[in-house]
């Protein structure tokens, strides 16, 4: 800049003045930017929509798995038998991609109910259930494997499918999208 | 045609008064008219008056199409066949436009790799080339955004895909999605923006197609020998030998199109697609639409997440450095003996990778894909640039004259010095 005036050594008022103004003019652009950028994100209509849903375990059979949604998003209910249990527990947790207990997945003394959101963690396909080496899941878009315990075991996707936030109100009924306040 | 004047001087006096004020007339006239134009160009080069009339006819069947399209998730997918079943001619414009899509696909890949054998991305028009690349990633995100808007399950489970690929970003891909997904999943939002961001981005291919040709009319156009044009005799006026050699290939490539849409509309297209979008259920076999599937199988090939997003978004960014990646002197693969076999080698794994990516990803296909992905990267980044050094190229004729006439005095061309490319190689 000093280059468009003299070679002169001190910053003159017409240096001062070009930078203050292109900096008022990124910061400008920048604010500018802010506020349509920041429209793409969940609007408030669907974040309002994210308010907790209450799902009723009693009609699950034992073996079963329901979808359910919240805030748009898949979520599995899984009624799981007592081998699927065994077989989620019965693995040693350092061998995994993704190393967690089954006990880390699932709420005390309610070890039959796995509940997991219900896309895959690869590219966000549906698993299907009951299959795979693992009887958990199978994706069939790009062949992830997850166990009982919803653990990827195979295939691209990086980790396990992960839990929502939810808690039981009493023993048949859970809530989805509260975490329990002790 | 010789007696063609290179310069243009309006005749009337309101074409006088015109020129003075919006030099326009000239501009045409110097670019589409006297333009000189090499003396051997084949149907090859016809392609991209063809890509032209692809995206003008996009445009035209699209701006109707959205007068009678719902773009909201409860609707659009009845909008739809609303206008298969009741709009007037709704069936042809949507039947245009879908295979359209493809057509235009097909014209893209075929002028693509007439750059690739014929060296055209080389000096002096590295900036014309670059300027085509980004003009097909506008096509990629256009058609993938077009293909979401009917809202059938390939729509909801491509989209789904798609946008996922961000996710393997660290840190912020997350973020990053639910910004493009404008919720926590694909839905109504994703599906509004989707449609605005389909009506615009072919404007904008437009734009950049301007750009495209502006950077043609300074070197002028590569030719199959790849040697520039040296003397008028080695070339013809633009008007009339290419506009009547690029409508006549316009003409038959619409019966082609034409072909498509009134006999097999949906041999490009999945049944899946007309099943309204589910989110709790997954087609049992998703796939891209075929232009995509090289991609998708690169995609496919590697065993992880993040480093398959990044192989497939390389397999294009690779293109950008083509330029500089191919040490060749010699821009024709008409004379580099060796290459010509590795370039056919190429197209082969091309179109390997493409069947690839329309099977399941499992078994022996997966290994497949990794040696084809392994074989499309070292294609570029090892073949083109060691065989610059060690190939001995086949001799080049002296002059364009020369190669279509042999060693002799030819018949007419464009004025002498008419065009003469800026710096060659050739
Ligand atoms: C580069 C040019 C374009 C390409 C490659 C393209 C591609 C596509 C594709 C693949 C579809 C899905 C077709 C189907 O399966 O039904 C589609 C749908 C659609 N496009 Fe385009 N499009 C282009 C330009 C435009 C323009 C300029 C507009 C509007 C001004 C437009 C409006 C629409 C509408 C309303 C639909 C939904 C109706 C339908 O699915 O048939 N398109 N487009
Ligand atoms: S989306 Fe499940 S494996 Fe790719």
């Amino acid at each position: 800049m000093a280059e468009t005036t003299t070679h002169v050594a001190e910053p003159t008022r017409r240096d001062f003045l070009f930078i203050a103004t292109g900096a008022a003019a990124a910061v400008g652009g920048a604010t500018l930017v802010w506020p349509f950028i920041q429209s793409l994100a969940p609007d408030a209509a669907t974040v309002a929509a994210g308010a907790p849903v209450e799902v009723d375990l009693g009609p699950i059979a034992e073996g079963q798995i329901v979808k359910v949604f919240w805030r748009g998003k898949l979520i599995f209910v899984r009624h799981r038998t007592a081998e699927e249990i065994k077989a989620a527990q019965d693995v040693n947790v350092a061998t995994l991609r993704d190393p967690q207990p089954d006990s880390a997945r699932v709420k005390p003394d309610h070890a039959q109910w796995l509940i997991v959101y219900g896309n895959c963690t690869h590219l966000g396909c549906v698993p299907l259930g009951q299959q795979g080496e693992y009887h958990g899941w199978f994706c069939p878009c790009h062949g992830s494997v997850f166990d009982t315990s919803g653990r990827v075991r195979g295939g691209p996707a990086p980790i396990n499918l992960p839990i929502p936030p939810y808690t039981f109100t009493s023993d048949t009924k859970i809530v989805i999208g509260q975490e329990a306040t002790a | 045609m010789s007696q063609h004047a290179t310069t243009y001087v309006p005749k009337s006096a309101f074409g006088k008064w015109f020129e003075s004020r919006l030099p326009i007339a000239s501009l045409v006239h110097s670019s589409f008219i006297a333009f000189p134009v090499p003396r051997n160009l084949t149907y090859f080069w016809t392609f991209g008056a063809i890509l032209v009339f692809m995206l003008v006819a996009q445009i035209v069947t699209g701006v109707f199409l959205a007068m009678y399209y719902t773009p909201n998730a409860a609707m659009a997918f009845q909008s739809v066949e609303h206008i298969m079943r009741d709009v007037n001619y709704g069936w042809l414009l949507r039947y245009l436009h879908a295979n359209g899509a493809s057509m235009f696909f097909v014209a893209v890949y075929i002028h693509i790799f007439r750059n690739f054998y014929y060296g055209s991305y080389k000096a002096p028009r590295e900036v014309l080339y670059i300027l085509g690349v980004i003009i097909f990633l506008l096509m990629m995100a256009t058609a993938f955004m077009g293909y979401v808007l009917p809202w059938g399950q390939m729509s909801f489970w491509g989209a789904t895909v798609i946008t996922n690929l961000f996710s393997a970003i660290p840190v912020v891909g997350e973020t990053i999605v639910s910004f493009l997904w404008g919720g926590y999943s694909v839905g109504n939002p994703t599906l509004n923006r989707f449609f605005s961001l389909h009506f615009l981005l072919p404007f904008m291919i437009f734009g950049v197609v301007i750009l495209h040709v502006w950077a043609l009319h300074v070197p002028g156009q590569n030719n199959p020998t790849g040697i520039p044009i040296k003397s008028g005799k080695d070339a013809v006026p633009f008007t009339p030998y290419a506009t009547i050699k690029d409508i006549f290939a316009v003409v038959v490539f619409m019966l082609f199109f034409g072909y498509w849409v009134f006999y097999m509309p949906n041999y490009l297209g999945h049944a899946d697609n007309y099943i309204p979008a589910n989110p709790a259920v997954t087609p049992s076999h998703i796939v891209p639409e075929w232009y995509f599937l090289p991609f998708y199988a690169i995609l496919r090939a590697i065993p992880d997440k993040l480093g398959g997003v990044i192989a497939m978004f390389s397999a294009i960014a690779v293109w950008f450095l083509m330029p500089w990646l191919d040490t060749s002197k010699v821009r024709s693969t008409a004379y580099r003996p060796l290459y010509k076999q590795f370039f056919w080698v190429f197209v082969a794994v091309c179109v390997l990778l493409g069947w690839l990516g329309s099977k399941p990803a499992e078994g022996w296909y997966v290994v497949v894909s990794q040696i084809a992905t392994a074989y499309y990267f070292i294609h570029f980044l090892v073949i083109l640039p060691v065989l610059g050094f060690v190939e001995r190229p086949l001799p080049l004729p002296n002059s364009i004259l020369e190669s279509v006439m042999g060693v002799q005095k030819g018949g007419a061309g464009m004025p002498a010095g008419a065009n003469a490319e800026p710096q060659s190689k050739g």
